[in-house]
């Protein structure tokens, strides 16, 4: 067909191909100021990769199931996505698409409309046995146009005035149930024994057993006691998460003027109402900690929904100093490469193209300062090497059962933990190979540390060795050295 | 009470081959390393007084402990802390801080509650050591 009857078909009423439509262009160069999606498609029997590509490249864009002559008022193809590269996933029957969107498609600063557009409608299209969003590239330019962190790691330590260990934290145990009075008397213990941080749980909001406001009040008095007795800042992070965000705010205001260093949101209340409240948090000078309820919904199955690496870049674009990120060897989903990513994207200034570790795009972050990841969730104080290893130490280990459930109480439980950390530190620093000789430097500490020791005969060989739901492709091949 | 600033407070004071060993991990990183000391060990007091200049570019542990020991000396009953500073861009803040001396007496903080309306109290951090003037709040050997 010549170039002129091709350009009059594309305007022909009815359906056509989305690829022939303009959405797929193999040649396509992406620039450097389109935001770049990597999605991993399954076509439905008999649907063509390419054009199932094309389809969430035009769903997500411009396009709708058939021809508009309307697009014929617009610059058309500046607006539509366009699908530029589709790749099988070896031995599988899904292929990833990476897909280039001009800049313009996206309001400033703003991941709902983002959202809107990248995961709206095209999850649910009919086509596509499934779909999941695998990786973002987010140019400078966008990035600059969010407010990032309210604070970051850096201003974090700073203000803590504690550097060069991970910050230990727990949730406060039983979940629900617990009085005011009650509530604050663990969190008294848990710091005064040698946490940093302790937490509400994500669904503690303002239930008939104990009011927000009443422990808002009791936990303060708990963290001002350990503060006391230690010589060092400490906080309890006063969720704020409820229906309304008059609600949200009338709370952060109260948990700022009784003295709250940090306050939390859960992941359900939206992306929007969590963007407020970091800009909330930046007005306030008040951390804010961001616990990923719900994510596993959309996050854990390989082949339909969205990365937590997804979330975790649009988590740190619209503003957290914390975000819950994976333990790699707790209780929760986490494939150690997948969260050595994870962790990279919260952390790093310059993130490299890297799909053993999911990394799929290569993402700068303009300065942006980093988010503190939370590891959470079955962790205790004998998978300390193993958690520095993985984990880093610009890291929150929370440890709730691991400190609350420690047989001689919880302060022990929490001296437990920080003796583990800083043993592990030390030793490190020293040049041992604590991964290797983990176990030994714990037995040297837990001489001097009767909690520690008690801890270990606890919990010492409490693992949680399930195969990963969630894990790259591709897996590095061994050198020969 | 035992303030429980730095990096290692819950273990047993670190020998002078513990600290040097944390002073090379340091200098290997290419950080900077000053020493700090005060008597005023509150929580919120961020600006210890600088035992000289942060040494940069040193070779090894030795030359830092030497100072290490020097501010000791002068100050036998005052906290000092030794502090490694990370340079590089998106870092610029300390890397590693640590305790190298403490009072042999530490007695602690009252913590001052004033009542407020509903049910709201104001908490302020007092050092009991640092009711008496600066230089004289730990005792024989104060300077």
């Amino acid at each position: 067909m010549s170039a002129e009857a091709e350009k009059k078909q594309r305007w022909s009423a009815g359906v056509q191909s989305y690829a022939s439509m303009g959405y797929y262009d193999a040649d396509y160069v992406p620039k450097d100021t389109d935001v770049l999606a990597c999605f991993r498609i399954t076509p439905q029997p008999g649907v063509d990769p390419v054009e199932a590509a094309a389809a969430v490249a035009g769903e997500s864009s411009t396009a709708t199931w058939t021809v508009v002559w309307t697009d014929r008022l617009t610059a058309h193809e500046h607006y539509q996505a366009v699908a530029y590269q589709v790749d099988l996933v070896p031995g599988t029957d899904q292929y990833m698409a990476y897909i280039a969107y001009d800049i313009d498609l996206f309001e400033e600063g703003s991941i709902a409309n983002l959202t809107s557009s990248i995961i709206g409608n095209v999850f649910g299209f009919k086509p596509l046995k499934a779909l999941r969003l695998e990786d973002m590239r987010i140019p400078v330019h966008y990035v600059k146009t969010f407010p990032g962190p309210p604070h970051g790691i850096v201003m974090e330590r700073e203000y803590l005035g504690k550097y060069g260990r991970p910050l230990l934290g727990a949730t406060v145990k039983p979940k629900l149930g617990l009085s005011a009075r009650n509530y604050g008397r663990v969190v008294y213990e848990a710091l005064r024994g040698g946490l940093d941080f302790t937490k509400d749980d994500e669904n503690i909001n303002s239930q008939p057993f104990m009011r927000w406001r009443d422990r808002y009040l009791f936990s303060m008095e708990g963290v001002n006691k350990a503060v006391a007795a230690t010589g060092e800042i400490k906080g309890h992070y006063l969720n704020v998460t409820a229906a309304s965000m008059e609600d949200m705010y009338e709370r952060a205001e109260f948990a700022k003027e009784i003295g709250s260093i940090v306050v939390m949101q859960d992941l359900t209340i939206g992306w929007t109402a969590m963007q407020s409240m970091s800009n909330w948090a930046r007005k306030n000078g008040v951390l804010l900690h961001l616990h990923r309820a719900g994510h596993g919904t959309y996050t854990r199955q390989k082949t339909h929904g969205v990365s937590f690496r997804v979330i975790a870049k649009w988590a740190r674009l619209i503003g957290v100093d914390h975000i819950h990120a994976g333990t790699v060897v707790g209780k929760l989903e986490g494939d150690p490469a997948t969260t050595a990513g994870f962790y990279d994207t919260l952390r790093l200034d310059h993130v490299e193209e890297n799909p053993a570790q999911g990394i799929y795009f290569t993402q700068d972050w303009a300065s942006m300062p980093g988010v503190m990841p939370v590891a959470s969730g079955g962790i205790h104080a004998g998978q300390m090497h193993d958690l520095l290893n993985y984990l880093g130490e610009d890291v929150i280990l929370q440890f709730g059962g691991g400190t609350i459930g420690h047989p001689m109480g919880i302060g022990a439980g929490a001296t437990a933990n920080r003796v583990a950390t800083e043993a592990m530190i030390k030793a490190r620093n020293e040049g041992r190979d604590f991964v290797k000789e983990g176990m030994d430097i714990l037995r040297d500490a837990a001489k001097g540390c009767h909690a520690l020791s008690v801890a270990m005969d606890t919990w010492g060989d409490v693992t949680f060795d399930y195969a990963s739901t969630d894990a790259p492709d591709v897996t590095p091949t061994p050198t020969n050295a | 009470m035992r303030i429980t600033q730095g990096a290692f407070s819950y273990l047993p004071d670190l020998t002078d081959d513990e600290i040097k060993a944390q002073i090379q991990y340091c200098i290997d990183n290419e950080w900077s390393v000053a020493i700090e000391f005060t008597d005023d060990p509150h929580p919120r007091n961020v600006y210890w007084e600088m035992w000289g200049l942060p040494m940069f570019d040193v070779a090894d542990a030795s030359g830092v402990m030497l100072e290490v020991d020097g501010c000791r000396e002068a100050y036998p009953v005052h906290y000092v802390r030794v502090s490694a500073f990370d340079a590089r861009l998106t870092r610029q803040t300390t890397a590693l801080s640590f305790l190298v001396q403490r009072p042999p007496e530490e007695p602690g903080f009252q913590l001052d509650r004033q009542e407020g309306p509903d049910r709201t109290i104001r908490y302020t951090l007092r050092g009991y050591a640092s009711e008496r003037p600066e230089g004289q709040r730990y005792g024989r050997g104060d300077s």
